[in-house]
Parts: C-alpha cells; sequence; structure tokens
C-alpha cells in the first residue's frame, strides 16, 4: 500500500468557555483553566498567569475532572438510621438537618460552649472557621496542622517570623546550592518542581537529604540517605565544621540577628529601662540599643557577667559531641560524606551573589548592594513530623541563618504576609463563657507561660490540651488527640464533634482501629461517649460513616473560597497574592458549600459577627462575607479591587471585587518594590510596603531568635521560677525539650528500638493526595496498589521473594502487607506511599478494589499515647508543640507467603452513595 | 501493509529530559484530559472504580532502580510515548493503511476510521507505544498532539503538546529534530540526547537526555578536620580578629 495520509481536524475546539479558578487537588493552590462545553468540564490545564504555577499542572490538577464527576460524591445529607459507624443512612432535606445541627448547637452555647469540638482537617479557610468558633465561644478548635507539619511552622516562626513553603521559598534564580531535607512532595508542589527545573536549567547543584531517594530526590545531584530522625544530629553537625572553618556570615549575624544580644544566668536577654535590646557597640564598647543607628554590634562581648547568644552558641556546637565522626554511626552518614556536604555549603558560601540594588535598613543605614550566599534550603514534613521535629527544624534555620542566606539573594525569601515575628501573631485564647464569644483567636504563638490555655486549677482549657505544659508551644492545635481525649474524658467530656474534611476515621489518626472503636464507645448509660457527631465532606469518606448528621459539601469547582491574606495565602517572595474560588459549574447534587453552611448555622445560633443587632444575617453566603467581611476596617479577606476598585490592600468594601478577581483569572497579585525585595525584615521600603498594603499597622523590625526567650521562659519555669508552674512529672521534659538553643535528642520512638530495629515511614506521593486520590478514575490507575518498601539487604537477608507479604509489629500493633524489595533507601528503613489504602466501602470503590483489599495503613502501628505514660497520657506527639510524631515509627518485621488480603480487615461499610458505573465513559 | 513516507519535511518530535524528570505523571493526565476530547475516540477506563481498573493512556511514565557499581543506587523515571520513529514498524505493518507517517511532520498516526483494531501494530512496536482502547476497538497513540500544535482556535503559546505545556520541571521539550539549529536539536547535542534502543533499527525521532552524573561534587574539597586545637575563646578571637 502507498503513503497515505488523511488529514486529521487540526483545529478541534474542545471547549465553547474556559473559566479561571484555584485548584484545591492538593494543597498548593495553582490556577487552573477549566474548559467547559455546554456548561460540563472536559479539560483542566493551569493558568500561565498565575502566579503559584505559570502554566503548569501537576497530575492531581489535570485529573480534577474525575474529581468533580466522582461517584464518591455525597447527594443529600444524610442522618444516621444504622448504629454509628456501619454507614447507615438515611437522605434528608437541608432545612431538617440545619434544624438537627441548631437543636445540637444551641444549648451547647448557651450553658457549655466547650462541649462543642470543632475541627477543620485540610481546610483553606481557616480565617473564617476560626472566626466562626470564636464567635460559638468554644475553646476547642483547629485545623490539621497539629497532625501535619506544625514543627516547621512553629520552628521558623519563633525562629525568623516565618518558614519554608507557604511562608517562604528559595532563590530559584540565584541559588548555587538546594539542599532539600525530608520533604513530603506535596508540600510544595508544582513550585518545586518549577524551581528544580530551573536550578537544573542553570546547573546548579540540588542536594537530598532523605531515608528514601525517590521523586525529588531521585533527580538530586547528591543524595544523604539519612536515619529517620536524625536529620538535626547531621545539621548540627554541620553546624560544627562550618562554625570551626570560619564559614559563618558574622556581619548577617552582628546585623539582623539576636547572635550579639546579651544574657546572664537567669537566660533572659538583657533589655534598657524602655524595654529595648541592648548590644554592646564594637566601635564605642557602650551598651546601646539593638536599633541605634550607626553600631556596629559586638558578636564576642561580655558585659557584667552575661555573655552574647554568639558566645553561647559556639560554645555548644563547637563541642565535639557534633564532630562527624561522633555522629556518622546514629545518622546513618559517614563522617567523610558529612565533611563533603559541609564542604559543597562552604563553596557555596564563599561565591557570594550581589544585586546592584541600594536599600535602607531599619536603622536608617543606607546599603549600595544586597548580598547574598547562594545556599538555599527546603524541608517538610519528613524532619518535622518526629517527636524531636521542632528543635530540628530550628537547627536547620539556625544553619541557614549562620549561613547568612535567609532573605537574602541567592537564599530563602519570605512570601508576604511573611515575615511576620511571632510576638506579632496572637497568643492563644481559650477562656470561654456560656453564651459569650470567646476573647480572641483561638491558635497563636504563646510568648511564655501565662500565655498557656489553662484554666484556674489548672488543668487543660481546650479537648486537645494544646496549650498545656505537655506541648506549649502548640501553635496549630492537636487534632490527633480529640477524639481519643473526648472518648477518655480528659480533660472533660464533650458533647458534639463537629469535623470538617478531616478523615479522623482513616488515614488522619493514629491507631485508626482504636479510634474507630472510641467512636462507637458507649458509656455505662448505653450512649455513645461521643454523644454526637457532625461531619462535612463533599466524598464518601471512611469518617461519614461514623457520623450522626452528614452535611454534604461541594466540589472545590462549585464553590466560592478565598486563599486569604488572613490565612494561609499564595504569596511570592516578590509579590503578595490571593486568590478565589468560585461556581465554575453548578452542583447537580443536593449538596451546599460548608462555610455558607456555617453562615446559615451562625444565623440560626445568633452568632455575633453573623447577625446584626435585630439578628438579622450580616450575610447572604460565603462569597458574600468574602466581600464584606472586614477584620478591621478597611482589611478583609481579599485585598484586591477594594473601595472603588483602585484600592489594593486596604480599603471599603467593593461589591464588584468578585468579579474582578474572576477577570483576572481568579487571583491578586502586588508586586513588591525592588528596594523592598530583599532583607525583608529590616527593610524599611518592605516594612513600608507591608503597612500600606494592610499586612502591618505600623513598621515591625526585628531580630531573628538564635536564642529563643519563649522557650527560655517554658524552661525557667521547669526549673522552679516565676508563678505559674508545671507539674513536677513534666518538669525535667520541659526543661530538656524548651532549650533556647537547637539541640538533638533521639526522638521518642526510638525507647523502642532495641526490640524493633526498623524504622517505618510515609512518604506522599505526587500524583495522590491523601484520601482524596482514590476515587479519582486516572489518578487511582497510577497508584491503586501500593507495597511495603523493605531495603534490599534486609530482603534478601530474609529470603523473601516476589510476592510474599510481611507481618511488620511495632509496640502498638500488626499488619500484613504486601512487600517489595528496593535499593535506593536508608538500610534501616521501611517506606510505603502515603494513605493509599482504603476501607472497603469507602470512597464508591468496588469491594474488591485493591486499595481495599492489598492496600494498607501504617496507622495501625502508631499509637496516640507514649508509651508507658499511663494514666498521664502523654500525646505520641513533639514535646514542645503536640505534632504527631508519625514518623518515630520504630517497627520489626518478618515475611510471609503470598496472602489474599492485607491484614487488618474491617467489616465493609454501607456505602452512603450508589455503586461506581463499571467504565469510563 | 502500509509505506512510509521516503522523506518528510520535518521531524516534530519531544525530547524528555531524564535529569529532570521526577515521576510525577504530570504529563501523563494532561495527556489523558486532552485526548480524552479530541483525536478521534475517548480514552476509555474500563472498571474505572474496580479491581483491576485497566484504562488507556498515551503516555506513562515507569520508574527504575539502578545500581552504578560506583555510587550509591538511584531512581530513573522514564516516561514513554511513541517515539513517531522514521522507521515506523507499527506503520509498515498496519494491513489498511490507518497507521501512517506524515509527510510534512513526521508525526505518526492512527486514521481510526480505517483501524479494524487488530493489534498488529503494537506488537510491531518495540517500545510498547501504542494501546488498544477496549470501548472504542481502536489503536491509541500519542499523536504529538497534532490538534494542538496547529490549533488556531487555541493561543499561539498552547500550540504544543499537552504534556509539554503541563511539564513541572520542564523536563519535556517540544520541536524539529530534523533542523540541527532548532532549540531541541542544540538541547540533544548540548547534552548528548539519545535515541531509545538504536539497535532496534526504527530510527526514533524522539530523544531522551540521561541524568547528568551524580554523586558528590567534583571539584569540592570536604571540609577536613581543624588543624590546630583551638577551644571556643581562641576560636571566638580568631574568627573575630578577622571581623
Amino acid at each position: 500500500m502507498t503513503h497515505q495520509a488523511p488529514q486529521p481536524e487540526l483545529s478541534p475546539r474542545i471547549a465553547d468557555e474556559v473559566r479561571q479558578t484555584t485548584c484545591y487537588m492538593c494543597a498548593c493552590r495553582c490556577g487552573i483553566n477549566v474548559h467547559l462545553k455546554s456548561g460540563r468540564v472536559v479539560y483542566i490545564d493551569g493558568n500561565r498567569d498565575h502566579p503559584v504555577n505559570r502554566g503548569v499542572l501537576c497530575a492531581k490538577g489535570a485529573s480534577g475532572i474525575m474529581q468533580v464527576t466522582a461517584p464518591s460524591r455525597l447527594r443529600a445529607p444524610l442522618k444516621r438510621v444504622g448504629p454509628r459507624g456501619s454507614g447507615a443512612f438515611e437522605e434528608i432535606s437541608w432545612d431538617e438537618a440545619l434544624e438537627i445541627a441548631t437543636g445540637w448547637l444551641k444549648p451547647l452555647r448557651e450553658t457549655a460552649p466547650e462541649k462543642l469540638a470543632f475541627f477543620t482537617g485540610r481546610d483553606q479557610s481557616q480565617s473564617f472557621t476560626g472566626f466562626w468558633a470564636q464567635a460559638f465561644g468554644t475553646p476547642n478548635y483547629a485545623a490539621h496542622g497539629g497532625f501535619c507539619s506544625v514543627n516547621m511552622a512553629a520552628a521558623g516562626i519563633y525562629t525568623m517570623g516565618g518558614a519554608f513553603w507557604e511562608f517562604g521559598a528559595p532563590d530559584w534564580d540565584r541559588a548555587r546550592l538546594f539542599i532539600l531535607f525530608g520533604v513530603a512532595e506535596d508540600h510544595d508542589s508544582n513550585p518545586i518542581k518549577m524551581g528544580i527545573g530551573k536550578l537544573k536549567a542553570r546547573g546548579a547543584r540540588v542536594i537530598s537529604v532523605n531515608p528514601v531517594r525517590s521523586g525529588y530526590s531521585a533527580v538530586a545531584d547528591d543524595w544523604y540517605g539519612i536515619t529517620p530522625g536524625t536529620d538535626g544530629l547531621l545539621i548540627l553537625s554541620l553546624i560544627h565544621l562550618l562554625l570551626k572553618a570560619g564559614k559563618i556570615d558574622l556581619d548577617y549575624l552582628a546585623r539582623w540577628t539576636n547572635a550579639p544580644c546579651l544574657f546572664g544566668p537567669d537566660g533572659l536577654l538583657m533589655r534598657d529601662s524602655e524595654d529595648r535590646l541592648v548590644v554592646v557597640d564594637r566601635r564605642s564598647g557602650k551598651l546601646v540599643p539593638i536599633d541605634a543607628p550607626g553600631i556596629v554590634p559586638d558578636l564576642g562581648a561580655e558585659h557584667d557577667g552575661m555573655r552574647t547568644v554568639f558566645r553561647h552558641l559556639a560554645e555548644r556546637y563547637l563541642s565535639d559531641q557534633y564532630a562527624p565522626e561522633k555522629v556518622a554511626a546514629r545518622t546513618g552518614i559517614s563522617a567523610s560524606r558529612i565533611r563533603a556536604l559541609a564542604g559543597e555549603i562552604a563553596t557555596a558560601f564563599d561565591q557570594p551573589v550581589t544585586i546592584h540594588q541600594p536599600w535602607t535598613d531599619f536603622r536608617g543605614e543606607r546599603h549600595d548592594r544586597m548580598v547574598g550566599r547562594p545556599i538555599a534550603f527546603h524541608a517538610m514534613r519528613g524532619i518535622s513530623a518526629h517527636s524531636n521535629g521542632f528543635q530540628t527544624a530550628r537547627a536547620l534555620h539556625l544553619l541557614q541563618i549562620l549561613l547568612g542566606a535567609v532573605e537574602t539573594p541567592g537564599g530563602f525569601r519570605f512570601k508576604p504576609p511573611y515575615p511576620k515575628p511571632f510576638d506579632a501573631h496572637p497568643a492563644p485564647h481559650a477562656e470561654c463563657r456560656p453564651g459569650q464569644p470567646l476573647k480572641g483567636p483561638h491558635l497563636g504563638y504563646p510568648r511564655g507561660p501565662e500565655d498557656l490555655a489553662l484554666r484556674p486549677d489548672g488543668s487543660p482549657a481546650r479537648i486537645d490540651k494544646a496549650f498545656t505544659w505537655e506541648n506549649p508551644l502548640s501553635a496549630h492545635g492537636l487534632m490527633h488527640m480529640v477524639i481519643p481525649n473526648a472518648h477518655a474524658g480528659d480533660p472533660y467530656r464533650i458533647d458534639t464533634l463537629f469535623l470538617y474534611m478531616a478523615n479522623m476515621a482513616w488515614n488522619s489518626s493514629m491507631n485508626t482501629a482504636e479510634v474507630m472503636r472510641m467512636l462507637t464507645d458507649r458509656d455505662e448509660n448505653g450512649e455513645y461517649r461521643i454523644p454526637r457527631i457532625i461531619y462535612s465532606d463533599a466524598y464518601a469518606s471512611e469518617m461519614v460513616a461514623y457520623a450522626d448528621l452528614v452535611l454534604p459539601d461541594t466540589t472545590y469547582l462549585e464553590r466560592h473560597d478565598c486563599i486569604s491574606l488572613l490565612d494561609r495565602p499564595i504569596g511570592e517572595p516578590e509579590a503578595a497574592a490571593d486568590a478565589i474560588r468560585w461556581p465554575v459549574v453548578e452542583p447537580d447534587r443536593d449538596v451546599r458549600p460548608f462555610q455558607s453552611v456555617l453562615i446559615d448555622l451562625a444565623v440560626r445560633l445568633k452568632l455575633p459577627g453573623f447577625v446584626d443587632e435585630s439578628g438579622q444575617a450580616l450575610y447572604r453566603d460565603y462569597a458574600d462575607y468574602m466581600v464584606r467581611h472586614e477584620r478591621k476596617p478597611g482589611v478583609g479577606p481579599l485585598m484586591g479591587w477594594r473601595g472603588d476598585g483602585s484600592k489594593t490592600g486596604r480599603g471599603a468594601p467593593n461589591p464588584k471585587q468578585i468579579d474582578r478577581y474572576i477577570q483576572n483569572g481568579g487571583f491578586c497579585i502586588a508586586h513588591i518594590p525592588p528596594e523592598a525585595a530583599f532583607f525583608k525584615p529590616w527593610n524599611s521600603a518592605y516594612q513600608d510596603w507591608a503597612v500600606q498594603l494592610g499586612l502591618y499597622d505600623r513598621p515591625l523590625p526585628y531580630l531573628f531568635s538564635l536564642w529563643s526567650e519563649p522557650l527560655q521562659r517554658f524552661r525557667r519555669a521547669a526549673e522552679g521560677h516565676g508563678p505559674l508552674q508545671p507539674p513536677d512529672h513534666l518538669r525535667a521534659r520541659l526543661a530538656r525539650a524548651m532549650d533556647p538553643l537547637p539541640f538533638w535528642e533521639p526522638p521518642f520512638g526510638d525507647a523502642d528500638a532495641e526490640e524493633y530495629p526498623l524504622h517505618a515511614i510515609t512518604q506522599r506521593p505526587m500524583a495522590m493526595y491523601h484520601s482524596w486520590g482514590s476515587q479519582n478514575a486516572w489518578l487511582r490507575q497510577i497508584h491503586a496498589q501500593d507495597p511495603l518498601y523493605i531495603p534490599i539487604d534486609l530482603w534478601r537477608k530474609l529470603e523473601f521473594q516476589p510476592g510474599d507479604f510481611v507481618r511488620v509489629s511495632s509496640s502498638t500493633g500488626q499488619i500484613t502487607v504486601p512487600a517489595a524489595p528496593m535499593a535506593a533507601v536508608n538500610g534501616s528503613t521501611l517506606w510505603t506511599w502515603n494513605a493509599i489504602g482504603k476501607r472497603r466501602g469507602a470512597w464508591a470503590l468496588d469491594p474488591d478494589a485493591p486499595e481495599g483489599t492489598k492496600g494498607f495503613l501504617l496507622n495501625h502501628l502508631i499509637h496516640e499515647l507514649l508509651p508507658g505514660s499511663g494514666a498521664g497520657r502523654l500525646p505520641n506527639s513533639d514535646p514542645v508543640t503536640g505534632q504527631a510524631a508519625w514518623f518515630d515509627l520504630r517497627v520489626r518485621i518478618e515475611r510471609v507467603p503470598p496472602q489474599p488480603v492485607s491484614q487488618p480487615v474491617f467489616e465493609p461499610l454501607i456505602s452512603p452513595v450508589p455503586p461506581a458505573p463499571r467504565n469510563r465513559p | 501493509m502500509t509505506a512510509l513516507p521516503p522523506r518528510t519535511d520535518r521531524k516534530l518530535g519531544l525530547v524528555i529530559d531524564l535529569d529532570t524528570c521526577v515521576g510525577c505523571h504530570a504529563c501523563v493526565t494532561a495527556c489523558k484530559g486532552w485526548n480524552d476530547q479530541a483525536y478521534g475516540a475517548p480514552l476509555s477506563d474500563m472498571n474505572a472504580y474496580g479491581s483491576d481498573p485497566c484504562g488507556t493512556f498515551l503516555n506513562r511514565v515507569h520508574s527504575y532502580e539502578l545500581t552504578p557499581p560506583d555510587g550509591p543506587p538511584q531512581v530513573v523515571n522514564l516516561p514513554r510515548s511513541c517515539l513517531h520513529c522514521d522507521d515506523a514498524p507499527c506503520v509498515t505493518v498496519c494491513p489498511t493503511g490507518a497507521s501512517y507517517k506524515r509527510a510534512e511532520d513526521g508525526i505518526v498516526l492512527v486514521n481510526e476510521d480505517a483501524c479494524i483494531g487488530c493489534g498488529l501494530c503494537a506488537w510491531a512496536c518495540p517500545y510498547g507505544a501504542r494501546e488498544m482502547d477496549a470501548a472504542a476497538g481502536v489503536m491509541k497513540k500519542c499523536t504529538l498532539c497534532v490538534d494542538r500544535i496547529y490549533n488556531e482556535a487555541l493561543p499561539e503559546e498552547d500550540r504544543i503538546p499537552a504534556c509539554v505545556r503541563t511539564c513541572p520541571t520542564g523536563a519535556r521539550h517540544f520541536g524539529d529534530l530534523g533542523d540541527p539549529d532548532s532549540a531541541v536539536s542544540r538541547l540533544v547535542a548540548e547534552r548528548g540526547g539519545v535515541e531509545l534502543m538504536p539497535e532496534q533499527g526504527t530510527r526514533p525521532v524522539n530523544r531522551y537526555l540521561p541524568p547528568r552524573k551524580k554523586g558528590p561534587a567534583p571539584v569540592v574539597q570536604p571540609l577536613q578536620r581543624d588543624e590546630e586545637p583551638t577551644g571556643v575563646a581562641a576560636w571566638l578571637d580568631r574568627i573575630l580578629g578577622v571581623f
């Protein structure tokens, strides 16, 4: 047959309209173009103008079309008709559902608001949901940060006024060396991939420190397969070497950090009579306020028995205990490799980057250029989800600060509204009174013991025991402890558990089987120990089955949302930005956006801030709230097109604001002037710009806290100083944990090391977000089956064969799951992808779907309490922040021949939605 | 059997950078999404929520582990799709002329109207780059987004394959590999781009850029043990003396 060439249609139109909104297939918040044909979503790609993703989109984002059509979507409000946990429901009307909820909540507010525990999972509207809970008056509100990455956030805020991901980003265009520690690959998703692409295109070095060499680690130029939980030790060893070699930026430390501040035996920094920090001026030898013009702070000063932070710091980290030879065995990295890594850092340190841009600092000094060290770091859950994660994250921030690589060209850069020092955040509020709102926000950053959330008798004010002596700086709460504590009645019983978007009956809880039992357990009177559970989700997740009342949410393409500067915005190092979601398609089910439902409930409950004096609703729905709510005069959830449409940041509400966002592709961006683009915490031009935009009310220059005074205040209390004293059984633990200089100690999980010699962790796949992806017809074809990866030497030693299962035991439980070998992994570490396993009956999957038969969770192996804490019920969490210590897990394994299903097996749930169609289309 | 054009005016194809591909599968679902709507029959998903979901994908990513003799083990992610071979065996094997290679740009396509679903082409392709759609019963393969790259309904900057447009790391490049001065040809020359399985004699157009050598930076000296025993005070004097 000779060559034939039919002419295909080269210019088809697959859509008749494109609507631009914000993705929610993970937490990254990319801009998307949703292509519609006859009102139906046909294709999704990335918005080229959007600051987060610049047109690219990940596997999840492009699969949103399978999410918005997923058979697991809930269809109507549900009322439980069978035993809790069975999944037996009847569909009811919204009127009935809201009447039921109001009937439960109203008496609680009038008598004991704390009996409502309202926790909101992977919520991107926390400034709103928190405002609702504050108006209700319960102290029991938080989102999911406590079981995610609060160590990273809190360590960053307390040390330097911001952390990684949403708080800041590497200078991708100038860094010569980029070092990633233990990243979860959805924090951050596309921006890090884009950044790695930029670095590679420039020939910059990428180094990964991670027990597993997958994803970003796979493309890294070099890989350090560290033993889990020892990152802090490696970092302090790097600090040791860099200090010894003099590869630290003394000028930076003297000018911008509290390194030259002085303290004596009480560990509190010296201040003058006007409460200003003071330093010794190298020129005059005199004590001067830290912000005095023209001073040269002396890093080595001693004064009246007091010595500088820098001296203390040098003393600690020059100690031989941090020599590479001393830490090699523990970290699993040889001394020569540690020296090589320090050498790479030192080499980049010696190649400063200069931008010829004059700027003025907060002391009034004019600088003719901006100079930085081209070394950038990024880290996330891998290092923070340990019981030593707070101090490890502090150590990493200390390292970047010592190098002079924060807010300088080539280093790490803050994204507005950050930088923002800890003391510009609110302190936590927890004092509750019947019928009254809380006096301030629930979550915040304690300055010292006086900010703890304790009742007058010293007992915890919050159900999750956040902001107590057990974990004083729990800035995101401890969502993972809510159900266990409510079940135990410790510190008190609650009445109603109200959850949003948090799969606490499955992958988001430690000790999952036991948590499911707690949710269905009854007291001596035969009543559920947690009497009422309201849950809102868009999908038939495992948690739905444990609710008494289900309020079905819309999908992310059917709703309004704001990605707000008051909350978790999408700023970039050179711009403030925020964004919206809006209903690009209408729901085809009897579902309502959760935030609008909360507004409806608030009106029924007559909550202040939601009704006027006559009890009339202030807001029609969430979209109306987004436009008209003002947190302070002129400052609302959205910064763009305020007033007459010409104002950014501050300005009166503009009824056309959402239209303007839609016209602009769903986002607003406000660029930082070049003079203000670096050295932001100390840069007058930045500070003025931030005030103008409404991020601050006055300039807030501050010094980075190498020595952390809030920590020291808690340590002093633990040592017996001050009126507020911890219980005796926590004194030693607190005195150790609240070290004002970063230190390393083995994670609590290592107590099991002798009996359970191996580590077991999860990695986040780039093509699946938590449990959400399982219902996605495209994504589940990438990640529906998932073994536990076993280091190859161990695999051979135990004579595993392909197809074998592995029995994994911890001090908490046992699972039996599919096994597979892997070479590119730390030799004592097992790992699997996170949350691929599902409970049968959930997510509208067929009963024989591999997620339910072969899939599994490590959660069954992880206790929510520290072993041996007895009646004290200490959480399996970081003692500073309460972050869930998922990755402390220690296990042992044995080979098991191939099995038909993974263990444990649970009763299938009755699905609240009809079976999925077999094929697509 | 079907003839190949004697020559093609251009050789449009992909250059895929294995040094940068993190294996995120963005290209996989972007491709699925576009081609579900555009060229030919939709890309079906059989048993989509069941035990053995089986969908048609024109582009897949495979991850391989390898342990080099002189370094730690590595993971390499390999995106795989049609390579638009000059000597495409999938075309010459086609009994109906449904499979063909375009003379103007070298893109290999399937005319679904003429495809009888015999599957010979998939057997002939050494790369496993063709998939029979179980619902439509026709052979599906990468079209290089022929309905995007010339699509006058799309903004000009979007006239590139969906996989290239979406790739977050910028690991995928599109262009004319027949033009030695094109950006993709220069990239191949600079980075030593390779053909996949050249021994098969298919003369693929697509190229893969191999991963750069991994390991310690060659010029860096590790920080050695300090020669002089200093103590903190002496260290402070030394370090602050030069400040």
